[in-house]
């Protein structure tokens, strides 16, 4: 039987856990970060506090949890640590992938575990300045991130000379202004700064070099600083044992949509199902009474779809090393980073989004591609222009307006849209639904706007001629 | 068989196939800071065009169009990385499989830049419709007709359809962006080449995007007036009729226009232009690229003071005091009266807004009679970029001649005091208004003024002898960093009014029987044999952007 696996949210929804330093604890695991001598090797070379925290993340194999799946210790290691300028980090908190509701939980009840590891962080990569850049709509949860660091400032575990060591720390929290571009890392670093939240481009303002004020910049989810902590805390090779090869330790998954028990759940990485997250009673716990399957979107609404009764195939190393190839149904898909992508889709921020057959999927598609027209930052054109686009025509479709043509014109607008055209990875969040959804159910497309009636128009020069719109004139 | 290696700073791409080694690095274009080549500017140098609208070279890069997508692949590392070679010898490509915008990529030795496969192709097709599909596709009444970048792409590289069903996004139009700009909202595709220019070039942060998505907007900033001195520039980098000149705007389809290279006559600067016109008539300038100069850039001081060309009340005629006179007529009675002058009863205001071959004939008489002579000076305020505090576009040329003092206007006195005692009996004035400077016209006994519009002086003159604007002649001027630029003639001059080179060369001829003149060409060069500074130049040589002189 899956069981949750809580490492992170342990504290959480505990009786009586409150988002205070009392509750908390004494930053334990900071103390032994900062008690960390330099290590000498066997090759006589000697290896730094910071060098070898930095040396534990990337043994643990820790993929970043913000969406893309990257590793952390290779991101890290990007960092330019030669060019004399001060290097910075951010925490990402401003989650609004859609589905998505796993970094609030940690942010508004248990702060101290993320400052913590946000600490460590920066400790590891000689950050003497970070911010936490947290989403517009998370108000209180800017007030109880400002709480819990000053408490900690008070602890001496942020400040000068940190708990008698020589590092220096401040944290500062930045409130978005209710963009969801600006959890795109650069966009985010463009919004810290005053600006638009516009994504960079990429070459040259790779954050790692030219980040935050054209400095080194270090960008890490919530969650992802989290691990941090406890990989430091149970060492980086422990934390590697949880989860699965190359998907490593635990990470939050937000099941929500045509379940009994939408919420949070934590698990070992690729140790539960699609189907266990669904149907299994300590997670999702089935569909309403009477329902079937439709549709599973497994990484917030920018991932691709699978549609119930799918199979993918496989490739898989069989003990004598040989390739082989495995058919499964898409509920038997282990929850990881390779297995969702190699299925043609990605497990994104872990927001596993189900509908059963209740659903309208064009609606659905509709909703979703709303969203992403309504976010699109408007800076390149691609996305600028096609995210509108794709949700006219839904909305048409939607609104009794469709055209049987339409599946294949709004595959026309997504197959232009993704695949480096764009400056940001929002050209794919907001064709891939658009590209997988007609794809997959394409015949509830036609049907759609098969039911259609003319198209609208724009306003014709005679209606313009028509004595009661010429009353203003 | 030897290969020359090639010089250090460059390195070898292959543009469409084929090699072509280009530098390393080439200068910001704000800092002049030597960065990273891109493939764009590789491409440029392989002649190859890369279509592009956010892309400037003047300007930082933004990377938002997406017209200049190109596929690319690097040579393929091994293990040991050394590129991996093929069967043939020939490195092994990697080719990416993502696109790479042009603009913002650098390059790296090896790399192979494919602008023309059908992959490229279709990405230029997808970005043309995006543009289009809000786009109000107003050319019938748009002043960007005929000099468009979305009209020429669309035909370079677009298609004649577009799928697009739906209601158009609709966005403020003739919205009053500052004295001189109007803005049509629809028709902008938000490259933002405007908002660059405006913050990194004229330094004013006065112009940002409101609004999010395909509702985005160009916008002033609240409270912030669009009205600097180079407003006018964003209509020339503007790719589309979003931003038109409220000067320029209806007057004349672009196709019509002739262009003439010329030089502005604003200040010192003298910035490179092109003249549109039309029937002998100037509609607009524009400014023409010239690094020595103004980049690409002039001010909307220089570009809009073209209209005294076009006035009513030019001089036309060839007069005396007692009515008019044939050009024959008048420069045989002048050569007659130059002739019985005695040395240093002659004194000579010339004007620093005449060309140096004008300056230089005019020298010749004042050699002759051993005249005094001066200029006016005209003077502003300048500021960091183009605009000169010295408005004469040709102080330098005066000087250099030997026509004006080192200090302009240093010898009015003198001269007026020569007048006052009598001395000088014969003054000639072009085109300055010298009653405005203490010169007590009425008490020459000859004054012969040459000028182009009326003033006090011409009033009074015994010979009026109407001269061209810089517009309808050629020749050249000196600017205040010593570059000598040729003005080409783009309109004929306005009724019987000639160049005044010419008819000083008559005059020059007539007294001093120095010939050899008869074409602008032949007096140019004459001229730099003559004058130090301009000692090797030629005409022919000058090119389009000019030559330094030695200041």
């Amino acid at each position: 039987m899956p069981q949750e696996h809580r490492l992170i949210l342990k504290n959480i929804d505990r009786p009586g856990y409150t988002p205070s330093l009392e509750s908390y604890g004494d930053y334990a695991v900071l103390r032994k970060a900062l008690a960390l001598g330099p290590k000498t090797l066997a090759d006589g070379k000697t290896m730094s506090a910071p060098e070898q925290i930095r040396d534990e993340v990337k043994l643990s194999g820790l993929r970043g949890r913000g969406g893309a799946g990257f590793s952390c210790g290779l991101k890290w290691s990007f960092v330019d640590r030669k060019s004399g300028k001060p290097i910075y980090l951010i925490c990402n908190a401003d989650e609004s992938e859609p589905g998505t509701f796993k970094d609030r939980q940690i942010i508004y009840k248990d702060p101290h575990q993320m400052i913590e590891g946000m600490i460590i962080a920066c400790y590891a990569n000689d950050v003497h300045l970070a911010y936490i850049y947290i989403r517009g709509e998370f108000t209180d949860g800017a007030k109880i991130l400002n709480r819990a660091l000053a408490e900690a400032r008070a602890k001496n575990f942020l400040g000068k000379k940190i708990l008698g060591s020589g590092y220096d720390l401040e944290i500062h929290v930045h409130r978005g202004a209710g963009a969801y571009i600006c959890g795109e890392e650069t966009g985010l670093i463009e919004s810290l700064e005053g600006k638009r939240g516009y994504p960079r481009i990429k070459p040259p303002y790779f954050p790692a070099v030219l980040g935050l004020y054209m400095c080194p910049t270090i960008v890490n989810n919530v969650e992802t600083l989290c691990a941090v902590k406890h990989i430091v805390e149970m060492g980086g090779a422990e934390f590697a044992r949880l989860g699965t090869p190359n998907n490593t330790g635990t990470r939050i998954v937000c099941v929500s949509g045509h379940v009994r028990k939408p919420g949070y759940y934590e698990i070992q990485v690729g140790k539960a199902t699609l189907r266990e997250l669904i149907f299994d009673p300590a997670f999702g716990g089935g569909l309403p009474e009477g329902r079937n399957l439709k549709a599973i979107i497994p990484g917030g609404s920018s991932a691709k779809v699978f549609k119930a009764g799918e199979k993918v195939k496989l490739k898989k190393k069989s003990p004598d090393g040989k390739d082989t190839e495995q058919e499964l149904d898409i509920l038997d898909l282990p929850y990881d980073f390779d297995t969702i992508m190699a299925a043609g889709s990605m497990s994104g921020s872990g927001a596993v989004i189900v509908m059963d057959d209740s659903t309208d999927i064009v609606e659905a598609l509709a909703n979703i591609s709303e969203f992403y027209a309504h976010e699109s930052c408007g800076q390149c054109t691609p996305c600028r222009e096609g995210s509108l686009w794709m949700s006219k025509a839904l909305n048409r479709l939607t609104h009794g307006e469709g055209r049987k043509t339409d599946a294949d014109y709004l595959l026309h607008i997504a197959d232009n849209i993704p695949g480096g055209r764009t400056i940001c990875a929002f050209g794919e969040a907001c064709s891939w639904p658009v590209q997988s959804f007609v794809a997959k159910f394409k015949d509830e497309f036609i049907a759609k706007g098969g039911s259609g009636v003319a198209l609208p128009r724009e306003s014709k020069a005679e209606d313009l001629l028509k004595p009661e719109l010429q009353q203003q004139s | 068989m030897s290969v020359a290696a090639p010089p250090v700073d460059t390195l070898t791409v292959k543009v469409d196939g084929v090699p072509i080694a280009v530098p390393k690095t080439m200068p910001d274009p704000i800092t002049g800071k030597p960065i990273a080549t891109t493939m764009i500017q590789a491409c440029a140098l392989a002649k190859v065009d890369v279509p592009h609208y956010c892309y400037h070279p003047k300007l930082p890069v933004a990377g938002n169009c997406r017209m200049c997508l190109v596929e690319f692949g690097t040579p393929t590392l091994g293990p040991d990385r050394k590129p991996v070679l093929n069967p043939d010898g020939t490195p092994k490509i990697a080719r990416s499989p993502r696109p790479a915008i042009a603009c913002a990529t650098p390059i790296s030795p090896g790399m192979e830049i494919y602008t023309s496969t059908p992959g490229v192709k279709q990405m230029r097709e997808a970005v043309l419709e995006f543009l289009l599909i809000n786009h109000p596709l107003d050319c019938p009444i748009c002043d960007q007709a005929g000099e468009c970048k979305l009209q020429e792409y669309s035909v370079d590289y677009g298609q004649s359809g577009s799928a697009f069903v739906e209601p158009k996004v609709h966005k403020p139009k003739h919205v009053d962006l500052g004295p001189r700009i109007v803005l049509d909202a629809e028709r902008c595709i938000l490259c933002t080449r405007c908002i660059r220019f405006t913050r990194d070039i004229a330094a004013d942060d006065a112009l940002g995007i409101i609004n999010r998505g395909s509702y985005s907007e160009l916008a002033r900033y609240p409270g912030k007036k669009f009205d600097n001195n180079y407003t006018l520039n964003t209509v020339d980098i503007c790719p589309v009729g979003a931003l038109t000149s409220k000067d320029f705007r209806f007057q004349m389809r672009v196709w019509f226009l002739k262009e003439t290279k010329s030089v502005c006559t604003s200040c010192a600067t003298n910035c490179s232009i092109v003249i549109g016109s039309r029937e002998e008539k100037v509609l607009r300038y524009e400014p023409r690229e010239n690094d020595a100069v103004n980049s690409t850039w002039m001010c909307d001081h220089g570009r809009l003071n073209y209209k005294w060309i076009n006035r009513e009340d030019r001089l036309t005629e060839v007069r005396t005091r007692s009515g008019t006179r044939t050009w024959t007529a008048a420069l045989k009675e002048i050569s007659e009266l130059l002739n019985k002058a005695e040395p240093g009863s002659v004194a000579i205001v010339a004007s620093a807004r005449q060309a140096n071959e004008e300056l230089w004939l005019l020298s010749k008489l004042a050699q002759k009679y051993n005249a005094l002579t001066d200029s006016i000076a005209r003077t502003g305020d300048g500021d960091r970029l183009l605009l000169n505090p010295d408005r004469n576009p040709n102080s330098t040329g005066a000087r250099l001649i030997g026509i004006a003092p080192p200090v302009l206007g240093s010898n009015l006195l003198k001269i007026a005091d020569a007048i006052s005692s009598g001395r000088v009996k014969t003054l000639i004035v072009f085109g300055e208004d010298v009653t405005k400077h203490g010169i007590p016209v009425q008490r020459v006994e000859n004054l012969i003024v040459s000028d182009i519009l009326p003033n006090a002086t011409t009033t009074a003159a015994h010979y009026l002898l109407p001269g061209s604007a810089h517009a309808e002649k050629r020749g050249t001027f000196t600017n205040v960093k010593g570059r000598v630029q040729k003005f080409m003639k783009a309109i004929e001059p306005k009724g019987d009014a000639r160049p005044e080179w010419e008819f000083l060369h008559e005059l020059v001829y007539n007294i001093t029987g120095q010939n050899g003149f008869v074409t602008i060409e032949g007096l140019f060069n004459q001229m730099a044999r003559e004058v130090p500074a301009f000692a090797g130049l030629t005409w022919a040589g000058l090119g389009d952007t000019g030559t330094q002189a030695k200041l």
